[in-house]
């Protein structure tokens, strides 16, 4: 199968390989029609977002306003902070040519004329890697004034990164403009939306670092040849990463729909000592886990995994084999976000810590039944009751895990523990007053 | 009470980072990782400098040090350890290494050792599961480990002092 964003090419990321493979084409092709067009060609390819919620990058694009004497900005996200993800670096080093050039066919289909790539500050040696390969554009002409000449178009671009400073949060749109305007990464609320109120104030859109690497490829071979690939409704290539207990962990390409036992046993390797799945997570610890023995027929695509009730999220994979214990594994995710919570919503802020501590006490063996009860009820007030999707983040996991695997959980807690606590909190709200006969 | 003040060379590099922006603001991120490379961890008297090389407030940059892990208020180790022990390291024995490193220079989560060249963090997922589990230092990340990688990785360390 054709790779479309890790060319099995030797020596790729450097910028004379890249142009002697054809790169830098697709931006000259762009610029010989208009935005509207590209935008239109890259809505018809049928691209979604590959950053987690698989959003139509072209229908995004048409929301940046026409008319405006704002200037416009472009947002690449390359925060991925998402334990599970780590398919961003590999464009950074294989392949960050084929970014830049979307970058620049995405600030010239939305009209902007700087684009930012927002990367996590632990990311020093693809910071490094990417900077040394928007120099070498610079140098060559294919960024700033010279692109003028060297495309022979009016339009140029700037292209500069951003380097974050250790915050899982940033990779939520509206918390990497605040952290990329040099603030605290606190989300913001939408509506309204970046196209019309982004960075500084103006239309920004802001793109995963895969989305914008799969543009030149769109341009260059047409909308046509792109929706064929993979699930309809989802096509392209995803950058798979699987990790955990698999014999091969490592980035695999592959088009989407490819099936989830595909993947895990004949890409990956298949699991250590041939051991039985016990749990995979499809798309990053913030999506609902699915159960080992239902794995067969799963297919990896935004469309299908809702179908089985998760999500593709970045395509991270997460496969736990038998001997996984699963409360442990549970609660470090919860640790996870209650960690990086960043405090705003009442909901998430305390409800993160009321799951990890829950989760702790059912380690420590004085878990009872009620408390996998208590873990839904409190996943359920934090979901949907935040400014950002952290809450849901933070929610989902632990839901649907002691959902789906309420009989291993069961196994491990005891019905004979008191909890005085939580129990305490529950029968004070079934019993509470009305606020009306409070305030006489 | 010492003052802190930005060399000649990294006030031009601030500089060089503002200009990315239309406001001067944002290169407080790069601003304050340049002033950590040159004082060793961010104090309040760094914070001010910052403030007044940017035309910002000093509570401003207090909010964004207080909100960013790898902005560090106290001095850290020459060799600042950082191991994963989120998920997809966990299942591949991050604790193990964890455990291993805390053992070994008898400090725990961002302690430091008495001759302050070594620190140790316990961070989360820092994009290194398809090669877990992982230890960074400083800036290098080392994967794919074994217990006996690590325990080499670590006596290189202190043998380079």
């Amino acid at each position: 199968m054709e790779k479309i964003l890790l060319p099995e090419i030797k020596d790729f990321h450097l910028i004379d390989v890249y142009a002697s493979n054809g790169g830098y084409n697709s931006a000259k092709k762009a610029f010989s029609q208009t935005p509207d067009e590209i935008i239109d060609q890259v809505k018809k390819s049928g691209l979604r977002g590959r950053g987690g919620a698989a959003f139509l990058c072209g229908l995004k694009w048409s929301f940046m306003p026409k008319t405006t004497d704002k200037p416009k900005y472009l947002c690449i996200n390359g925060d991925e902070s998402e334990p599970g993800s780590f398919k961003d670096r590999q464009i950074f080093e294989f392949n960050p040519h084929q970014m830049i050039e979307g970058a620049i066919i995405t600030c010239y289909a939305i009209g902007a004329k700087t684009a930012y790539v927002y990367i996590r500050g632990e990311y020093h040696k693809w910071i490094k890697l990417l900077q040394k390969a928007i120099d070498d554009a610079y140098a060559k002409g294919y960024l700033g004034e010279k692109m003028k000449e060297t495309f022979g178009t009016s339009f140029s671009c700037d292209v500069y990164i951003h380097k974050g400073a250790g915050a899982y949060i940033c990779g939520e749109e509206s918390s990497l403009m605040n952290s990329l305007e040099g603030k605290r990464g606190y989300p913001r609320v939408k509506p309204p939306f970046p196209a019309q109120n982004g960075l500084w104030g103006c239309p920004t859109t802001i793109n995963n670092v895969e989305t914008i690497a799969n543009v030149p490829k769109i341009i260059e071979k047409g909308w046509e040849w792109f929706s064929k690939i993979g699930h309809p409704k989802h096509p392209g290539t995803l950058l798979f990463g699987v990790s955990g207990h698999v014999n091969k962990p490592g980035v695999y390409e592959l088009p989407t729909g490819t099936l989830l036992t595909d993947i895990i046993y004949n890409y990956a390797g298949g699991i250590p000592n041939d051991k039985k799945i016990l749990c995979v997570i499809p798309g990053g610890t913030s999506m609902p886990p699915i159960r080992g023995d239902k794995l067969e027929g799963v297919r990896m695509d935004a469309e299908s995994l809702k179908e089985v009730g998760s999500a593709i999220g970045t395509g991270g994979v997460i496969v736990m084999d038998e001997d996984t214990n699963l409360v442990k594994v549970l609660a470090r995710i919860a640790h996870f976000y209650h960690h990086e919570s960043c405090g705003q919503c009442t909901p998430c802020r305390e409800g993160t810590g009321w799951l990890e501590k829950i989760l702790k006490r059912i380690i420590a063996g004085k878990g009872s039944t009620s408390d996998l009860d208590l873990l839904i009820t409190v996943a359920n007030q934090i979901e949907g009751n935040t400014i950002c999707a952290l809450g849901e983040a933070a929610a989902w996991p632990v839901k649907f895990m002691v959902e789906r695997f309420r009989d291993y959980f069961e196994q491990r807690v005891s019905k004979e523990n008191s909890l005085p606590v939580a129990n305490k909190v529950h029968s004070m709200r079934e019993t509470a007053f009305p606020l009306a006969d409070v305030k006489n | 009470m010492t003052t802190f003040k930005f060399t000649q060379a990294n006030l031009e590099k601030i500089e060089q980072e503002t200009k990315k922006y239309p406001v001067r603001k944002p290169a407080v991120m790069a601003a304050l990782y340049i002033a950590q490379e040159q004082n060793g961890y961010i104090s309040f008297e760094v914070m001010k400098e910052v403030a007044d090389v940017l035309g910002i407030t000093a509570e401003e940059v207090l909010g964004v040090v207080t909100f960013y892990t790898m902005y560090h208020q106290k001095p850290m180790g020459k060799y600042h350890i950082q191991v994963c022990t989120n998920v997809s390291c966990m299942l591949r024995g991050g604790y193990e290494i964890w455990n291993q490193v805390k053992n070994k220079f008898e400090i725990d989560h961002m302690g430091v050792t008495a001759d302050q060249n070594f620190s140790l963090e316990e961070v989360e997922c820092m994009g290194s599961c398809g090669t877990a589990p992982m230890i960074a230092v400083n800036e290098d990340y080392y994967e794919n480990l074994s217990k006996e990688k690590v325990e080499e990785l670590l006596d290189s360390l202190k043998g380079s002092n």
